[in-house]
């Protein structure tokens, strides 16, 4: 099992390995949706919420069911079929019983279902072998910093629209790539706090 | 079967062709609809995984377009997603063991990221736009395309970086004793600002550009 403390792998998660940043994970939403800072709020709170819901039922499927059985060849098809069961479960939840939120946030739910993050934790919490709690805080921690990265993306992109004359072949997803190139620099500014195994 | 022989004249004309071809220019995945780019960006610090990668999404989108195609006539509309995705994730899981078992090196190289293929948008967008609608030769072909389209990007990212990044290509050293490698083209802000680059010019070749 992993040792490392599950607060230092909530800060590392959101800062020093940031998913969307260093690992580079997430991006065709990153691309898409971070157009409008309030959509891109929406969709990341979506993310944090989906993520943490599917990485802490997959942790006992992958860790109590699939590992006894020796079954751990058809993880993959488990962990897909469970993230898009919670989601469209969600989605039902949320159209019955908070309709306010259906336009926010709802609308999101079905893209998040083809999202590498959601899969992405999974795969990292079985690679790294992270134990429950661990689990949860590498969870919040890896989907806030996406969240995290998305708004800044978004808030620079609405500014940039504004006062910015871009090269035409540039335009869309040119510059969000040269911009995600500077961001990647900023966050490396973290790199020297901690070291993740 | 083969069209080719029948209609050898017009070959340009047919709609196997242009199944084939849409991919590699027309409808690039990456270039036109920016899609897949998370593995792209990832794991192209090296030529060799990029070729591995190449090979396995290629693979994934044939077979999987092909039996969605098959069996887009009992795939219920409303659970549609869920279908494709078990059935990418059943090739992807082929491509996994494969490499887990001829290839470990790479394997491990690539890590998350084969699993990963799973959720790369050009499978999902593949099996939507084209295999649901068409027959199981042309959706392989159209897969088959836009395999080829995306690892020719692979190896394209790969060569750039591995060269200007670590100063080798495939681990033999090609640069001059006195290259200073340019660590940046190897982590994440290298690949970000590479790939901008490369949609600015190609887009600006094929007039392809956004309001």
């Amino acid at each position: 099992m992993n040792t490392t403390n599950p607060l230092i792998l909530l800060i590392a998660t959101i800062f020093t390995h940031n998913i969307a940043l260093v690992y580079i994970l997430g991006m065709c939403p990153f691309i898409v949706i971070s157009k409008n800072f309030k959509t891109a709020l929406g969709m990341g709170a979506a993310i944090i919420f989906v993520v943490t819901l599917t990485a802490v039922i997959n942790w006992p499927i992958y860790w109590l069911i699939l590992v006894p059985a020796h079954a751990e060849i058809v993880s993959y098809l488990i962990f897909i079929v469970v993230i898009a069961a919670t989601v469209q479960l969600l989605e039902m939840l949320i159209e019955k019983f908070f309709p306010p939120l259906q336009s926010s946030f709802g609308i999101f739910l079905p893209l998040i279902t083809v999202n590498c993050i959601v899969l992405a934790v999974l795969l990292f919490m079985v690679l790294r072998k992270y134990d429950f709690v661990q689990t949860i805080f590498y969870s919040v921690g890896t989907s806030a910093g996406w969240a995290l990265a998305i708004t800044i993306m978004a808030a620079i992109k609405e500014k940039m629209m504004l006062i910015s004359d871009i090269p035409k072949g540039l335009r869309g997803a040119g510059i969000t790539m040269i911009i995600a190139g500077l961001l990647a620099f900023a966050f490396m500014g973290f790199a020297g706090m901690i070291t993740l195994q | 079967m083969s069209p080719k022989k029948t209609v050898k004249r017009s070959l340009k004309h047919t709609k196997w062709f242009k199944a084939l071809t849409a991919g590699l220019w027309q409808d690039h995945p990456t270039f036109c609809m920016v899609l897949g780019i998370c593995s792209m960006l990832a794991i192209t610090n090296r030529l060799d995984n990029a070729i591995a990668m190449g090979f396995g999404v290629t693979f994934c989108t044939v077979f999987s377009s092909l039996f969605v195609s098959l069996f887009r006539n009992v795939i219920p509309g409303r659970v549609r997603m869920l279908a494709y995705m078990v059935i990418i994730a059943t090739f992807v899981i082929c491509v996994d063991r494969f490499l887990k078992a001829y290839f470990p090196p790479i394997s491990e190289a690539l890590g998350p990221y084969v699993g990963l293929i799973i959720t790369n948008c050009i499978l999902m967008g593949r099996a939507e736009a084209y295999a649901i609608k068409n027959g199981p030769l042309l959706s392989a072909l159209d897969g088959l395309g836009c395999g080829i389209g995306y690892t020719f990007m692979l190896v394209l990212m790969a060569l750039v970086r591995e060269t200007i990044g670590f100063g080798t290509l495939l681990g033999h050293r090609v640069m001059p004793g006195s290259w200073v490698n340019w660590v940046v083209m190897t982590i994440a802000p290298g690949a970000f600002f590479l790939l901008g680059v490369y949609l600015w010019i190609f887009r600006t070749i094929a007039k392809k550009t956004e309001a």
